[in-house]
């Protein structure tokens, strides 16, 4: 009997190490040959002037043979129905309150616009749980909603890497708030229906860099990721600029995981080199229980610490208590031009989140990213017999053509990629248990 | 011993070469990261007694897996959510009394309320486990109450989550408990001082209550062989139930120390130290109460000194995402070594 449980065993731990070896070759189907970016219509051209039927106003021009040409077909809505646009943000567990604030962002839109190309509009919510298990399952949701025009998510970048290949498999629109990977939209790894309002962490690891040695003119720094691709990605480009940019010392780049309560293996193993600066672009959870941790750490006592808008909540603050005082953390600069955030925006996102303020910084973005679904959709549909058409491959070529969309986070421009967002980074800190934004100097 | 011998075959053979090059890779390893030098001697110290207080705490969860193992042969898989319910209940007890400002002017008291409510609850939700899930299983194959153990598991934690919410919620601070203290050479902080010796404290009554009371010799008695104990007039079902209070209470008090450590709650929080307490169970003799102390002790270490005595030695990139990993072959390191754990019984296995 011995024999077997033993012989047993030593399957069950091969077969562990092959599963492991294995998970990141697996992939369903094969969506980046049959959409490739590069084959389809370029904007424009699928919709031929002048053969189509009157479609009113701000409504595109086509007719049913554009549908047929379409490789993904056309999304129909009956007279009377309304669109459906679909959200994958995180609305539960520890970092609840980044999907929730996005997630306010696309009501307030809304609000502000109820209407698409003549139909009313309706959200379908589905939680993406900031990780990739969150991010197939609501994805999955989705697209199995017939006719649904377009998603606003996800909020996590691990999330976002198995939705835009579920999503882009079926020709459906992801545009993200606030997945900052720059794997996402980097050339090779880049899903055809994906693309964000949120800036990409080059940009933001760069600006963190740049504070940390022209600003507060240090010359060491650490990191730390859990591993997920946001915060791998975002540590490494921190690293890598902060060596580039200006001769800085990475003293060490460690890791920690999901769920993990106790770092003082890795807290240690990082003071033993006393870097200046301690930077972990991790999630709430982990982040406050870092900060916590840090100050109980010997050689971590003049270390300096810095996050990012993972963790960029107050659920972050009142977890970290008192230790998060003199924390910096990187993030979208909130500091808009013009009148519309503080007069309209958040007066609205107040009442309808029936919150003082907002409780972490991607509601802009997603109501930039509707906005922008919105005026897609509207140069492309086009109404046959009452029924709405959108052609699939147009509205994604429509939307990557977006250029120079005045939004509330600026001036939005799309590249082949899909980046869109108008880049701006600032860098807060914890003064008096509050957030307090300090650089750029406005 | 000489049963075992005689199956010297191929297969023990393999298992002992693999253990062995493990071992000596190990071996190797923190040789090398001694040489280095890297981390000083009080860091060293430091991961140790983080590791320790950690390790008691697995130990208190361990016990209640091994207390009900002992008893009915089956392991309890929603005890991790005991442990949370108690925490997570706690928590709200905790805000009260801060809010109450009676964490400020009577903090003594205001903590041993809180362990007190953590306590209460998870025994009430480990008896109420017996009597609804276990109980009307006794006797049916084995698989059945495991499965039921896991079902119940889920059931507890979306039930914590539909009642709580499912955010991380962060304890009011216990100030009472701020600051580092100095023990001969060892310095650690207040917070870690308390959380071993509440521990030790609690598994040494324990301990006194197995050996030294009726209830105790009965439980022992049980454990030996259900029937027989029943013939000698041992109310067994009242055992049982009494075994899955103890393992409550324990959970209870484990919950409130790993908050004290860690500060945050949530409706998962059960699991990974759930699985890290059975494997400390299984480490030490799963059965074995003194093996469940000191498995988890042994596992608390591991991982907190594991991954930088190991693997720095060889320049792995980010050693401390590796420690479970290390905690886990060690699990299957003794396995091979000794399939009974540390301080296991033979047949139990």
């Amino acid at each position: 009997m011995q024999k077997y449980t033993r012989w047993s065993a030593i399957l069950v731990v091969l077969m562990l190490a092959l599963a492991a070896c294995q998970s990141d070759s697996g992939s369903s189907g094969d969506p980046g040959t049959s959409t490739d970016p590069g084959t389809s219509t370029a904007p424009g051209e699928s919709m031929a002037p002048g053969e189509s039927m009157d479609p009113g106003e701000s409504m595109g021009t086509g007719s049913a043979a554009d549908c047929d040409a379409d490789e993904f077909g056309c999304i129909e809505i009956a007279e009377g129905d309304p669109m459906v646009i679909g959200t994958a943000l995180v609305i539960s567990g520890a970092n609840e309150t980044l999907g929730t604030d996005s997630q306010i962002g696309t009501e307030v839109a809304l609000q502000f616009r109820p209407e698409i190309a003549g139909h009313e509009v309706e959200f379908d919510h589905q939680d993406d749980e900031c990780g990739p298990e969150g991010g197939t399952a609501a994805a999955r949701a989705l697209v199995s909603t017939e006719n649904i025009a377009a998603v606003i998510g996800t909020s996590c970048s691990g999330a976002g890497v198995p939705a835009a290949e579920i999503t882009s498999a079926e020709g459906i629109l992801l545009i993200s708030p606030s997945n900052t990977a720059p794997s996402l939209t980097a050339e090779d790894t880049h899903e055809p229906f994906y693309a964000r309002t949120a800036h990409n962490d080059e940009i933001q690891g760069a600006a963190m860099a740049q504070f940390v040695c022209e600003e507060l003119e240090l010359t060491t720094a650490a990191t730390i990721d859990d591993g997920s691709p946001y915060a791998d990605q975002l540590a490494a480009v921190f690293a890598r600029q902060f060596e580039e940019q200006c001769d800085g010392t990475i003293t060490a780049e460690e890791a920690v995981s999901e769920g993990q309560t106790d770092f003082s293996g890795v807290l240690e193993n990082i003071a033993a080199d006393a870097p200046e600066f301690l930077y972990f672009p991790i999630f709430v959870a982990e982040g406050a229980l870092i900060t916590q941790q840090a100050k109980d750490t010997a050689g971590l006592d003049d270390t300096i610490l810095g996050g990012a808008d993972g963790y960029f909540s107050p659920d972050w603050l009142s977890a970290a208590g008192a230790d998060a005082e003199g924390h910096y953390l990187s993030g979208p600069d909130l500091d808009f031009a013009g009148d519309f955030y503080a007069d309209e925006f958040l007066p609205a996102y107040r009442d309808i989140g029936g919150l003082d303020e907002p409780v972490s910084v991607f509601h802009a973005h997603a109501f930039d990213a509707y906005n922008m679904i919105a005026d897609a959709i509207e140069e492309v549909a086009f109404t046959e017999d009452g029924t709405t058409y959108i052609p699939r491959t147009a509205l994604r070529d429509a939307f990557f053509a977006t250029s120079g969309y005045e939004g509330i986070t600026g001036s939005l421009t799309c590249n082949e990629t899909g980046d869109c967002a108008d880049a701006r980074i600032s860098v807060s800190q914890v003064v008096d248990g509050a957030f307090s934004r300090i650089w750029p100097e406005e | 011993m000489p049963v075992r011998r005689s199956r010297l075959n191929l297969l023990n053979l393999f298992l002992w070469v693999f253990g062995g090059s493990i071992l000596a890779l190990a071996a190797f390893g923190a040789l090398l990261t001694i040489q280095q030098g890297r981390l000083s001697g009080d860091q060293w110290q430091t991961l140790i007694i983080a590791g320790i207080a950690l390790g008691s705490v697995y130990a208190l969860i361990a016990l209640g897996y091994t207390l009900v193992y002992g008893i009915l042969f089956m392991i309890n898989f929603a005890h991790g959510e005991v442990f949370m319910w108690g925490a997570f209940t706690a928590y709200f007890a905790a805000t009260a009394l801060s809010d109450a400002g009676m964490m400020a002017s009577n903090p003594i008291l205001a903590f041993l309320l809180v362990l007190a409510t953590a306590m209460l609850v998870s025994m009430l939700v480990a008896v109420m486990l017996e009597r609804i899930a276990y109980r009307p299983l006794r006797g049916a194959p084995r698989l059945v109450p495991l499965i039921t153990a896991i079902g119940a598991s889920l059931v507890l934690q979306y039930t914590a989550r539909g009642f709580y919410g499912s955010g991380v919620r962060a304890y009011p601070d216990f100030t009472l408990f701020d600051g580092s203290i100095e023990l001969g050479p060892v310095e650690m902080t207040v917070k870690q001082f308390v959380v071993i010796a509440s521990a030790i404290t609690i598994m040494v009554l324990l301990y006194l209550f197995i050996n030294n009371t009726r209830t105790g010799r009965a439980m022992r008695a049980v454990s030996e062989d259900k029937d027989v104990a029943a013939m000698m007039g041992i109310n067994v079902d009242r055992i049982i139930v009494t075994t899955f209070a103890i393992g409550g209470l324990l959970a209870g008090a484990a919950g409130i120390l790993y908050t004290l450590l860690f500060n945050q709650v949530h409706f998962f929080m059960g699991f990974l130290p759930g699985i890290k307490a059975f494997t400390a169970a299984v480490l030490g003799g799963i059965g074995n109460v003194i093996g469940a102390a000191l498995g988890g002790l042994a596992l608390g270490i591991l991982e907190s000194l594991g991954p930088n005595l190991l693997l720095t030695g060889y320049g792995i990139p980010a050693p401390n995402q590796l420690k479970d990993v290390i905690a886990f072959s060690v699990l299957v390191l003794v396995l091979i070594f000794r399939p009974a754990g540390f301080l296991g019984r033979k047949d139990n296995v």
